[in-house]
């Protein structure tokens, strides 16, 4: 198995094809993760950089650990760390990367497009860990990985993506994964928190709450960032919770065998209610778990392919 | 450049929509003036320039320049400036006032004047600024700014919020026969946008500026010119709302008046793909249904002239994150191709565009130039209509290179220009 790319920048553009060898290869990898010693030397030799100019925790232990288990060595930066603060523009940042070697940059920036602007400008393989409100690919693919787990296959099942559309990079690259293994997604929302002219992401808009939740096999949860409520995007996390969290009434009406996902870190009691949260459908953990092979997966196809 | 001895454009197509000329004859430039047009002229001692196949046209002119001397004079410079204007065919530009510091003061446009008279290749009409510093408060010395050579006013790129302040300013330019020149847009509206509002901007993640920020404020400018009487005249229009409001103004009977520029009729928001920071504009490129209805409004006369925007930046302002990237890209030596792009689709006939390149801005600030005719400034153009290029930024005269146009073939360019008499650009002895 192998992936005909340099780049993962976003899910855009990557086919039905490619997303079943990542999520394949991330299946046979998992089990690393299981074993008493967490360690194969796949890519002994290799140097990935984790290059985060915007705070993460989560994704970044994810990539450091799926990096440590497949033996590369890793370097991180960060913003705080970086010479990003010294005035440094990113090309010359990632030039100065470039000149050390490494085999692969991880890259989280706050504004879209940044791993782009990085792919245009230096040779190496590059994974886009989050830019902006853009696209999220890696976290697009392990909730493609929890998905198809749960539920068996991703052709012709129902997701509906609920929250902050318009800010959200895990939406987007959930909306395009999906679209390309054929699930049909809806996405639900204040509509001060949906992007302009939202269709033309290929989702259909529900219009309530119930309408959202009713037909669907998988309902994704997005956090609510508290700083919108400054930009007055909606009046209060009060009616918010009321009228755009997921609560255990909500589930009361939906299908049976319906599955419960948040990208994290979660708002419990904002977006999501607690039993929700810690109810038998939620596999918010598991989706943290197949992080780790998700990214696993993708430093292996990308760059360990001669190694082995 | 040659020095001003005579020139004699042999055998062209004479075109000047101003006077109705469009013949096949010669021209002939004298003492910097147009001595003689039409027929077969004879000139012992002239410069004889064959320009048979060639269209013979008024001296281009550009409403819209940012000069960026003084303050930015790593980006352009009057010298660069006006080097580019000549090499795209543009004799005259107007040149907008927020360099540093701003032209807001008698010393300024003498400065740009002065500068402009002795080094540059085509003539500077100054724009001032309407509010000292472009702060958005208080009015300039208008009368003063008027007397040392600004033919308008305007805040562009920083456009004025307070309507009360900006009626103000229209009643007081009025007074001393200065238009005023709108960009229009409620900042409020589109505050951290960066790209057109639509399914491109979706996609990428980008925060929009939705057509409406300018519509909004075209109306509210259009409204306070019918309020004050003033001469307005706005920049810029890239979007189908703008152009409506703009109709309806027109048949109310306001003088009022617009411009669009070239990629605002060739490109659209789907251009800016991968984050094109070379396709970062403002107003952006908008949807392709705007490009639409700016192309008509151009061909049926509510859009009254075309203007570059010329807005040169180094690469230390784009090769930068988008959301980071500064606003503008260059135009001068663009223009007229992608105009003749227009011509060769059908959209535009060639009169139109040397309208909309010449006669048309002229009148619209009442500058001289923009026809050819007996007596009056050898400001002119020779257009290879039939001439096909290929746009290679690193050959701009222009300082800067941030040109969304690079690699785009074009129909025609300027093969001569002539300001003022002079030989300012000549394609054949490009290089030599």
């Amino acid at each position: 198995m192998s992936l005909a790319r340099r780049h993962l920048l976003g899910l855009e553009g990557v086919s039905a094809q490619e997303i079943t060898t990542i999520l394949d290869t991330a299946e046979s990898l998992k089990e690393i993760s299981a074993r008493p010693i967490k360690k194969v030397p796949t890519l002994r030799g290799k140097t990935v950089v984790h290059f985060f100019y915007e705070a993460s925790t989560r994704t970044r232990t994810s990539f450091e650990l799926a990096a440590k288990r497949l033996s590369a060595d890793t370097v991180s930066l960060s913003a705080s760390t970086s010479s990003l603060t010294k005035g440094e523009t990113l090309i010359d940042t990632a030039k100065n990367l470039q000149a050390m070697s490494p085999d692969l940059i991880v890259m989280r920036h706050s504004m879209s497009g940044a791993p782009h602007l990085l792919a245009r400008h230096i040779p190496c393989s590059i994974i886009n860990a989050g830019d902006g409100t853009h696209e999220h690919p890696t976290q697009g693919l392990l909730d493609l990985l929890t998905i198809r787990q749960v539920k068996g296959r991703l052709d012709g099942l129902k997701v509906s993506i609920i929250g902050d559309i318009s800010h959200s990079r895990v939406a987007r690259s959930g909306i395009i994964g999906l679209n390309t293994m054929g699930s049909a997604v809806t996405v639900y929302g204040p509509n001060t928190l949906l992007p302009p002219q939202v269709q033309s992401l290929g989702v259909s808009v529900a219009g309530s709450m119930d309408e959202a939740i009713a037909e669907a096999d998988v309902v994704m949860m997005l956090r609510v960032q508290k700083e919108r409520l400054s930009d007055v995007l909606f009046p209060s996390l009060r009616e918010y919770a009321q009228r755009f969290g997921l609560g255990m009434r909500h589930l009361a009406q939906a299908k049976p065998d319906v599955v419960v996902m948040h990208p994290g870190p979660i708002n419990r009691g904002v977006e999501i209610s607690p039993q929700v949260a810690d109810g038998p459908w939620s596999v918010i953990l598991d989706q943290v778990a197949n992080g780790v092979a998700v990214r696993m997966a993708l430093l292996y196809l990308l760059i360990g392919q001669e190694a082995a | 450049m040659s020095p001003r001895g005579d020139i004699l454009l042999k055998g062209g197509r004479l075109l000047c929509p101003a006077t109705g000329l469009d013949q096949t004859g010669d021209l002939l430039i004298s003492r910097g003036r147009i001595a003689a047009l039409g027929g077969k002229l004879a000139a012992e001692g002239a410069l004889a320039i064959p320009c048979a196949g060639l269209t013979v046209a008024p001296g281009l002119i550009d409403l819209h320049v940012h000069l960026r001397e003084p303050g930015h004079e790593y980006k352009e410079t009057i010298v660069s400036g006006t080097a580019a204007a000549a090499a795209g065919g543009f004799t005259a530009v107007c040149s907008m006032p927020n360099t540093k510091p701003v032209n807001d003061c008698r010393a300024v446009t003498e400065m740009i004047l002065e500068r402009a008279a002795k080094e540059g290749s085509a003539r500077v009409y100054p724009v001032g600024a309407i509010t000292p510093g472009l702060l958005g408060q208080g009015l300039t010395e208008m009368a003063e700014l008027a007397e040392a050579g600004c033919v308008a006013v305007t805040d562009d790129g920083r456009p004025v919020a307070d309507a009360r302040l900006l009626r103000r300013a229209m009643e007081y330019a009025t007074g001393f026969g200065l238009p005023v020149i709108c960009h229009s847009e409620e900042g409020s509206l589109s505050a951290g946008g960066v790209m057109h509002e639509g399914p491109t901007a979706t996609r990428l993640g980008l925060a929009g500026i939705p057509a409406e920020a300018e519509v909004i404020a075209i109306e509210r400018d259009l409204a306070l010119a019918g309020l004050t009487g003033a001469r307005v005249h706005i920049a810029h229009v890239s979007c189908a709302g703008s152009v409506r409001a703009i109709a309806r103004a027109k048949q109310a009977g306001l003088r009022v008046s617009a411009e669009t520029a070239p990629h605002y009729l060739t490109l659209c928001d789907q251009d800016v793909g991968e984050y094109d920071t070379h396709c970062k504009m403002n107003p952006p490129l908008r949807s392709a249904a705007d490009r639409e209805a700016v192309r008509r409004a151009l061909a049926e006369g509510v859009l009254d002239a075309v203007a570059t925007d010329h807005a040169p930046h180094s690469v230390l302002e784009k090769e930068l994150e988008f959301d980071q990237a500064a606003f503008g890209v260059v135009g001068l030596e663009t223009a007229l191709g992608v105009m003749l792009e227009l011509v060769a689709e059908g959209v535009l006939t060639l009169p139109q565009v040397v309208q909309l390149l010449s006669a048309a801005p002229a009148a619209l600030l009442g500058l001289p130039g923009g026809r050819l005719a007996k007596g009056g400034p050898a400001d002119v153009t020779v257009i290879a209509t039939d001439s096909p290029w290929v746009v290679e930024p690193g050959k701009f005269r222009s300082l800067s290179a941030n040109t969304p146009f690079a690699g785009r073939s074009l129909p025609g360019r300027a093969a001569v220009t002539i300001c003022g008499g002079r030989i300012t650009h000549r394609l054949d002895q490009e290089g030599s």
